[in-house]
């Protein structure tokens, strides 16, 4: 209270400290171990698995009917049955290789519709008129069209794949170009880029983060219809793939096999998600920091 | 692709000759040039009849408030907008389109593509715009790396990089094109204070050693003052030449100096005080 409002601070001395050495202090010390384990990602995707598959087989248990819910345990000896005898691994392999034929053919025709609408005006509405007319057509309503056409086979199956791949694909690689930054693209025109080089050099890699959303989308898409389209027309010529593997079970009863084809789909969607589309990841969009 | 390599570096025939008068000859003519931008109602005109020479080894300044159209002129010099009258010409030729011998420094940091490395980016227009073999391009990438301090970051990528550190990319990118006019879009804008001078250091120092010509838009009248020989003084809306001046006898030394504050207050009063009264 004795000290008026106008007082000035006091005019201190300058003052300089030499550094010292840090000495023994510690500078870095390891996690505790049980912290460092809980770090990594796949000890706690593996955690979320084994308490979903503990509440499956008590849920499975409490019902106690093998035809509408079997166990985990029966599911898992029927898939490691149907390993062991080779028909589930032959199933999985028809349908995947059609499903992989499908899937690139997709995949590069969406690259040629996009490659089309970033260079051309009339490309632009053509991708913008096709998708907005496509993309929401499910592919299994065009099935009964496709056997029409191609006939009870691999072709009408190609047909309803890429349908599936294409759209999604497009419009998310499409979104990717048109966000790639204005000085990056201008960089590549400074070096004389143009056309197709100019997609490939600069916009393909700049976009990479949405298309490499639009590869996911577009594989779990291709997936859906594929397993659907079996299970609509089963097998062609004797030869069919899980999703008929999984209908023929059902007409049978034998439900724990039913679980066993289903398990098969989530286990390759499990490991393609994580071999490859996270690898993938790791070696382009983290490593140049676009992505996190 | 370069008629007259001598022109690009002009101190390597000066140094013969320094005895003459020997002077480096125009190299980028700019002739009336009016630019105009679209919105979506309307034309705006973004510069207005802008006439401008630059000589072979100028630091060339374009200075002015923002709205004067000076990053415009730069991206019109670069082929990236064409003017709605006037010329441009480097060497007697017209500028048709964006090239190889006018390399952009733009002001923002993703100019550099995040998917190659350092040596990389460097040594990228080299093999697509120079077709050289990917030795020789690493080589040359290499040696600008080693110009501008950053030859053990070659390796590393972007992302990683320092704001100053991408420019340096950015400029030994550049550099390491030996195009006929370096263009910079305000470069060290983005940059904090203390980073930026040491940055205008690096450049004059490289300009010393490479002798290149510099094309450098800004709105900083010290930065201005410093790193050009000679500046364009444009006023807003739309951009019109107000003066040319010479700024070669400053360097950072210079900024206390009574010559260089009355440089600084002569700029001052030609870009706000008179355009204010005109208005």
């Amino acid at each position: 209270m004795s000290s008026p409002a106008t007082l000035l601070p006091p005019i201190r001395d300058e003052y300089e400290r030499p550094l010292e050495p840090p000495g023994d202090l510690v500078l870095e010390a390891p996690l505790p171990l049980g912290k460092r384990v809980f770090a990594q990602s796949w000890v706690r995707k593996v955690l979320i698995a084994l308490v979903l598959i503990a509440v499956w087989e008590i849920a499975a248990r409490v019902v106690n009917n093998d035809l509408l819910l079997p166990t985990f345990g029966a599911t898992f000896i029927a898939f490691v049955q149907g390993v062991l005898s080779g028909e589930l691994l032959q199933k999985t392999a028809v349908s995947m290789s059609v499903l992989l034929r499908g899937y690139l053919l997709g995949a590069a025709l969406a690259f040629v519709l996009t490659s089309l609408a970033v260079s051309t005006r009339v490309g632009r509405d053509l991708l913008s008129m096709l998708t907005a007319m496509f993309n929401p057509l499910p592919s299994i309503a065009l099935l009964p069209i496709a056997l029409l056409w191609f006939g009870l086979g691999t072709g009408s199956l190609l047909f309803v794949l890429v349908h599936s791949v294409l759209w999604p694909l497009a419009l998310n690689t499409y979104s990717g170009f048109q966000s790639v930054p204005a000085t990056l693209r201008m960089t590549g025109r400074n070096y004389g880029l143009t056309g197709m080089r100019h997609v490939l050099l600069i916009l393909m890699p700049a976009a990479l983060p949405s298309i490499l959303a639009g590869l996911r989308v577009g594989w779990a898409f291709a997936w859906r219809t594929l397993i659907a389209a079996e299970l609509v027309f089963g097998a062609s010529s004797g030869n069919g793939g899980l999703g008929w593997y999984i209908f023929q079970n059902r007409n049978e009863l034998y439900t724990d096999r039913v679980f066993a084809g289903l398990a098969a789909v989530i286990v390759i969607g499990l490991l393609i998600e994580h071999l490859v589309f996270d690898t993938l990841e790791r070696v382009t969009v983290r490593r140049w920091g676009v992505q996190h | 692709m370069v008629a007259n390599p001598t022109l690009l570096f002009p101190e390597r025939t000066d140094r013969a000759v320094r005895s003459g008068p020997a002077v480096s000859e125009k190299l980028l003519a700019v002739e009336n040039v009016s630019l105009e931008y679209r919105t979506r109602e309307r034309i705006v005109r973004a510069t207005h009849e802008v006439s401008f020479d630059v000589y072979g080894g100028d630091r060339f300044v374009l200075l002015g408030p923002s709205g004067c159209g000076k990053s415009t002129l730069l991206k019109a010099v670069g082929g990236f907008i064409e003017p709605s009258s006037g010329t441009i010409s480097l060497d007697g030729q017209i500028v048709r389109g964006p090239g190889a011998d006018r390399i952009v420094v733009f002001q923002e940091f993703d100019q550099l593509p995040p998917w190659k490395t350092v040596l990389q980016n460097v040594a990228f227009p080299l093999r697509v715009a120079k077709k050289l073999a990917r030795a020789e391009a690493n080589e040359r990438a290499l040696h600008y790396l080693d110009k501008v301090g950053l030859a053990a970051f070659a390796n590393a990528y972007p992302h990683t990089l320092s704001g100053g550190m991408k420019q340096r990319v950015a400029i030994a990118r550049a550099l390491a094109m030996q195009p006929r006019v370096l263009l910079m879009d305000e470069p060290f804008a983005a940059l904090d204070a203390l980073t930026r001078r040491k940055m205008q250091e690096e450049l004059l120092r490289l300009w010393e050693e490479v002798n290149f010509t510099l094309l450098f838009v800004t709105h900083s009248i010290e930065e201005a003052l410093i790193v050009g020989n000679r500046i364009l003084l444009l006023s807003p809306h739309p951009g019109r030449v107000r003066a040319e001046l010479n700024s070669h006898q400053y360097s950072h030394d210079s900024f206390g100096r009574n010559d260089f504050q009355r440089s600084v207050a002569r700029i001052h009063r030609l870009l706000f005080e008179e355009t204010e009264a005109a208005q």
